[in-house]
């Protein structure tokens, strides 16, 4: 049913080789003046972890996940992937940008197959793979509208099916909810996780929202400013399917808690 | 159309779900308000002409001009010179557009290319086609060479500058997640530049076309044998005012259609677009 390869789940046989972030550091010149905005990060992920990366604006968050998708070079270091060095994007890698970064041209369906157009996947395979996604995420009565019609939370829900058509083992995805509201964010959170937990990939997911970070995540990577760098790596020991009850419950508040204090207080 | 309720529920969607239908629809005008007042003013206007011809004005009023019309018309006249005006505009229209955007496509996706080609087109930009005319006329003499260059030189121009502001303002995150879902250069040239820059050449196109229309009557109006410049230029001479008007109001009505018909076009071909 599901056209993918995501392997069975082997409970805790925690491969951390599927990311292996090695001292990247990254400095801008702008205007002369040198800015670094990672002085030296390191982190490894496992396969099919679901990682929550928060930290005050300046702390490189974005950059880290944009050498990860290929799209900007280290200064020094190398991010791995399934042991082979990042360079250049790649779609094993798929990203999932703040502002949706749909065609607007093309339609929920086309913007799917975007990619499996260019990969010159069949047409027959292309559909049943496009419309396969579209209804993991919720989205059959609008495979043929145009994304203007859409609602914010629904253009990302199409994003997010556009990357996970490419069957790509990793899903970096930069503030993906940042432009919702908070109703909205709060449902896309619980359905993100319900898809992943459909359809198992390594997440790495960037956010400001430290409630977010710890909904979502087993672990928490808190990062700091100037120069960027990771402050601490918090872990979340809560079950998953993580549902309201657990948002609402006394464990995850002292979590929630936790990072709020390694965030704002570094 | 409606939203299967269950879906819905099933997938707990965002606070607002709207079916396609209602945030597809344009926001619309009252039209038939706008379409009386739109009416009201064309007549008015031209009683307004026709009060001004018989207070004494050196002009001609209507049931002139439409005799005229009616004239030149069934003489066949009318006809050679609008088809002998509409051919120049569209050879200089179409061999103008053909070259203007594939190069505002250089001009905008390589550097080289803009740094090249950017001084000439921004020079010549400031200089009025017709001031181009008597070179035009030395070089290549009386025939129909200096009138479809002049045309050609003029939609050129307004094309190739918005074709080639349209691939710079191209969204750089639809670049990247173009080259995230595995596109290379030559499809995200095809499938993101090409579209995403798609209404910027159209109102290039809808500019071009208008200036060209400008040109070829200023064009005929110094040197022609037909054509609806020429045969203005030719009435002027024997002081025939009401063929002037005919040629006035045939100019008028060919260059409203042509840029209806453009943005009749460019709205069809840019529906996608988010329109505030």
């Amino acid at each position: 049913m599901t056209p993918t390869n995501t392997p069975v789940e082997t409970t805790e046989s925690r491969d951390l080789r599927k990311i292996q972030v090695r001292d990247i550091t990254k400095h801008f010149t702008v205007a002369g003046e040198r800015f670094e905005a990672l002085g030296g990060v390191s982190l490894d992920v496992a396969e099919n972890e679901f990682i929550t990366v928060v930290g005050p604006s300046g702390c490189g968050k974005s950059t880290l996940m944009n050498i990860l998708a290929g799209l900007e070079e280290p200064s020094s270091g190398t991010a791995i992937v399934d042991g082979t060095e990042v360079k250049g994007p790649s779609p094993e890698r798929g990203v999932i940008f703040q502002q949706y970064a749909l065609f607007p041209w093309l339609t929920v369906r086309d913007n799917v197959e975007f990619g499996l157009k260019t990969a010159r996947v069949p047409s027959s395979e292309r559909r049943e793979r496009a419309q396969h996604f579209i209804d993991m995420v919720g989205l059959s009565d609008f495979a043929d509208s145009l994304p203007k019609t859409l609602s914010g939370g629904m253009k990302q829900r199409c994003a997010i099916a556009r990357a996970y058509a490419m069957n790509p083992s990793i899903l970096l995805m930069d503030e993906p909810f940042g432009a919702l509201d908070a109703l909205t964010r709060v449902r896309m959170q619980e359905h993100l996780l319900q898809t992943w937990e459909q359809d198992k990939r390594t997440i790495l997911f960037i956010t400001h929202d430290v409630d977010e970070a710890a909904f979502l995540a087993s672990r928490v990577v808190v990062m700091a400013a100037k120069p960027g760098r990771i402050h601490r790596i918090i872990d979340v020991d809560l079950p998953y399917p993580r549902t309201e009850q657990v948002r609402l419950s006394d464990e995850f508040t002292a979590i929630r808690n936790e990072i709020w204090t390694s965030v704002y207080h570094q | 159309m409606s939203a299967d309720p269950t879906v819905e529920i099933a997938v707990s969607d965002d606070t607002t779900p709207s079916p396609p239908t209602d945030a597809a629809a344009p926001r619309r005008r009252p039209v038939p308000a706008l379409l009386l007042l739109n009416i009201a003013t064309v007549i008015l206007g031209i009683g307004l002409w026709w009060a001004l011809s018989l207070v004494g004005l050196q002009i001609p009023g209507p049931p002139e001009v439409v005799l005229a019309a009616i004239d030149l018309a069934a003489s066949g006249i009318l006809l050679q010179d609008i088809i002998a005006s509409l051919l120049r505009v569209f050879t200089g229209f179409l061999l103008g557009t053909a070259l203007a955007i594939p190069v505002g496509f250089l001009m905008g996706w390589y550097t080289w290319a803009r740094g090249l080609l950017e001084p000439w087109v921004q020079f010549f930009r400031t200089i009025p086609p017709l001031a181009i005319i008597p070179l035009a006329i030395v070089l290549m003499g009386i025939g129909e060479q200096p009138k479809i260059f002049v045309i050609f030189l003029a939609s050129f121009l307004a094309c190739v500058i918005s074709t080639f502001q349209g691939v710079v303002q191209v969204d750089k995150t639809l670049l990247n997640a173009a080259r995230v879902l595995g596109a290379k250069d030559g499809t995200i040239f095809a499938r993101v530049v090409v579209p995403a820059s798609t209404p910027f050449i159209l109102v290039g196109m809808r500019v071009g076309l208008g200036s060209a229309w400008a040109t070829v009557v200023a064009a005929e109006l110094i040197a022609a044998q037909q054509g609806l410049g020429y045969r203005m230029q030719q009435a002027q001479i024997y002081y025939d005012l009401p063929t002037i008007f005919v040629g006035i109001l045939v100019i008028g009505i060919f260059g409203f259609v042509m840029d209806r018909t453009l943005l009749a076009v460019e709205a069809r071909a840019t529906q996608w677009q988010e329109r505030r």
